[in-house]
């Protein structure tokens, strides 16, 4: 099937030519686990540009390879073929130059570590010095509005508290690139619908290019400038969809004709890609 | 009106004092009933008839095979509080040697110095078991197999190899004993450091941080709670490692020569009061490292 959907995608919609101000450029990336069951295509065939600034969504359900294609972006997993740039680099040259933040599933703070010295915690890899390590986590913490919580250790703050520290930590750097792995996933959806919210304002903000994981449409639409859709057996995109639903956005967008009818292509693009055979 | 309080008063929580003390209160009784048909046949019962008499006898014999708990407390009390702690020498004041306390101090001595190593090297091996593929796979089955080779054949071994070479006293014991302690600690350790999950790790991985900022920021602080967990095991064996190390060699001092002098002559309340005295020096012990732990723990910003 996937020919013409790939010529669809080697130029995606805006018509940015990849390398030229492309913050991710992907050719043709392909993943394969070797395991006792036999090979698993992770990722077949996989197509991206991404331009600075966007807030890209990865969407698909369990097993279609969201999660790995950013894994291999962060260079925590290593591609069988194809090509791949972040910022003109290789992945490992990316990493080496420490040139993304990554949020985890979950917050991955260490226990030991009050908050705000887990938001000095690659400050400390990278040799900061500890007045500049304090400045920074003061204003990292405030912009995820948890000033008044450094001294805290993490198991005395709620889960949502937690996550943001972690985003904290991952902008304390300022990395331009923000990797960010079904961040929002654990948490209810009172509290994840807050943290969207202010995930926006702070990429209003920051102005950071986003690569976002979910398995949730919603959260999808209401964050991303373009979401690419993708579908398991193998991994692999399947449409990637613009959604120009502008600035400012509010929760109330969720309500209006446009964001429904870009939550129901995303629906439609999902289940066409998933076979219910099996 | 405060007449009535007490009927009202909140029900006492359920401690541990209660039934510790019930089982305490058993455990007494069943032995001073089994005083008297442990030491039926000895002498001192061959003439005394009716039963509570031949009890009374039973319970206040000078060399028993089963002492009464009070003739040990009474040795152990006469033996430390009821006996000088300090003697003059030539060379000043030093411990009595007719003081428990003395002998204990010897053996405690040989026990710290026995944890230090131990824990010390248990920890070098398991950092390298952990960094190293090579070293997980050539020194684990060592590991283990010092662990099979029963420590009293070995102790005098030991004792005897290095007093050849002119190495006495002190350190064999504790090196009997780091023979020992070293296990638990290295496993425990082993354990510890490989606890971080795998994302804790791969956040190092996104920093690009070294190996070394990885083990001190992340690998070792993960391993403290496993680090004293083994360390509470290892207090103990260590203890029994000096002790041990003080029988082959027939040592005059130390609580392991207590032992020994107190069985060939015969002297049991003098084995047991050793007993008790190694018995509170562990309980000591492990409450020391508990507390230390709890402290560290504490300041580690552990939930209380």
């Amino acid at each position: 099937m996937s020919d013409a959907a790939l010529d669809r995608h080697a130029n995606p919609a805006g018509g940015s030519d990849g390398l030229s101000g492309g913050v991710i450029d992907i050719r043709d990336l392909s993943l394969t686990f070797q395991t006792a069951d036999g090979p698993v295509y992770a990722l077949s065939h996989v197509d991206l540009a991404v331009r600075k600034g966007e807030f890209i969504s990865f969407i698909g359900p369990s097993g279609c390879g969201k999660t790995t294609l950013l894994r291999v972006i962060a260079d925590l997993e290593q591609a069988s073929s194809g090509q791949i740039s972040v910022n003109g680099l290789t992945p490992e040259e990316a990493r080496l130059n420490r040139q993304y933040g990554y949020v985890f599933q979950a917050p991955a703070l260490y226990p030991w570590r009050t908050i705000e010295k887990n938001v000095m915690l690659p400050l400390e890899v990278f040799g900061m010095t500890a007045a500049e390590r304090t400045a920074r986590a003061r204003k990292y913490l405030a912009l995820v509005n948890l000033a008044g919580f450094e001294q805290k250790f993490p198991w005395q703050l709620s889960g949502g508290m937690q996550q943001r520290a972690s985003i904290a930590r991952a902008l304390s750097f300022d990395p331009q690139l923000l990797l960010m792995d079904e961040p929002f996933g654990a948490l209810d959806e009172i509290v994840r619908d807050k943290l969207n919210e202010q995930l926006l304002r702070l990429w209003a903000e920051t102005r950071k290019t986003v690569i976002f994981v979910t398995h949730s449409i919603p959260e999808a639409v209401f964050l991303s400038t373009r979401i690419v859709v993708m579908s398991p057996r193998p991994g692999r995109i399947i449409d990637i969809l613009d959604c120009d639903l502008g600035d400012n956005r509010t929760l109330d967008i969720r309500e209006t004709p446009r964001f429904l009818a870009i939550a129901q292509r995303v629906r439609e693009g999902l289940r066409a890609g998933h076979s219910y055979d099996d | 009106m405060s007449a009535a309080a007490p009927s009202r008063a909140v029900p006492r929580k359920a401690g541990s004092t209660v039934p510790v003390l019930v089982i305490t209160a058993l455990i007494m009784a069943a032995w001073y009933a089994a005083c008297l048909p442990m030491n039926n046949d000895l002498p001192q019962l061959a003439r005394v008839t009716g039963l509570a008499e031949r009890y009374q006898v039973s319970w206040a014999i000078e060399r028993p095979v089963l002492p009464a708990p009070h003739q040990i407390v009474t040795e152990l009390y006469n033996s430390t509080v009821g006996t000088r702690l300090f003697r003059e020498t030539a060379d000043g004041v030093v411990l009595n040697p007719r003081n428990l306390v003395f002998h204990a101090w010897v053996t405690l001595s040989a026990t710290l110095l026995g944890f230090a190593m131990g824990s010390l090297l248990g920890i070098v091996i398991a950092i390298g078991i952990v960094h190293s593929r090579t070293l997980s796979k050539s020194l684990m089955p060592w590991v283990i197999i010092s662990q099979t080779i029963p420590i009293l054949a070995v102790a005098p071994i030991v004792i005897v190899a290095l007093g050849s070479i002119g190495l006495t006293g002190l350190v064999p014991k504790a090196i009997i004993s780091a023979y020992l302690c070293f296990f638990p600690v290295a496993i425990g350790m082993v354990k510890g450091l490989l606890s971080p999950d795998t994302m804790q790790l791969d956040l190092m991985r996104t920093y690009n941080g070294s190996v070394a900022q990885t083990f001190w920021k992340l690998r070792w602080p993960a391993a403290v709670p496993f680090l004293f967990a083994s360390l509470k095991v290892a207090v103990t064996i260590s203890l029994v490692g000096a002790i041990v190390g003080e029988l082959p060699t027939g040592a005059q001092a130390g609580l392991g020569a207590r032992l020994l002098s107190g069985s060939y002559f015969g002297q049991t309340i003098q084995i047991w009061s050793a007993l008790l005295f190694a018995a509170l020096l562990a309980a000591l012990l492990v409450v020391a490292v508990t507390l230390a732990e709890r402290l560290t723990l504490k300041a580690m910003g552990s939930r209380p």
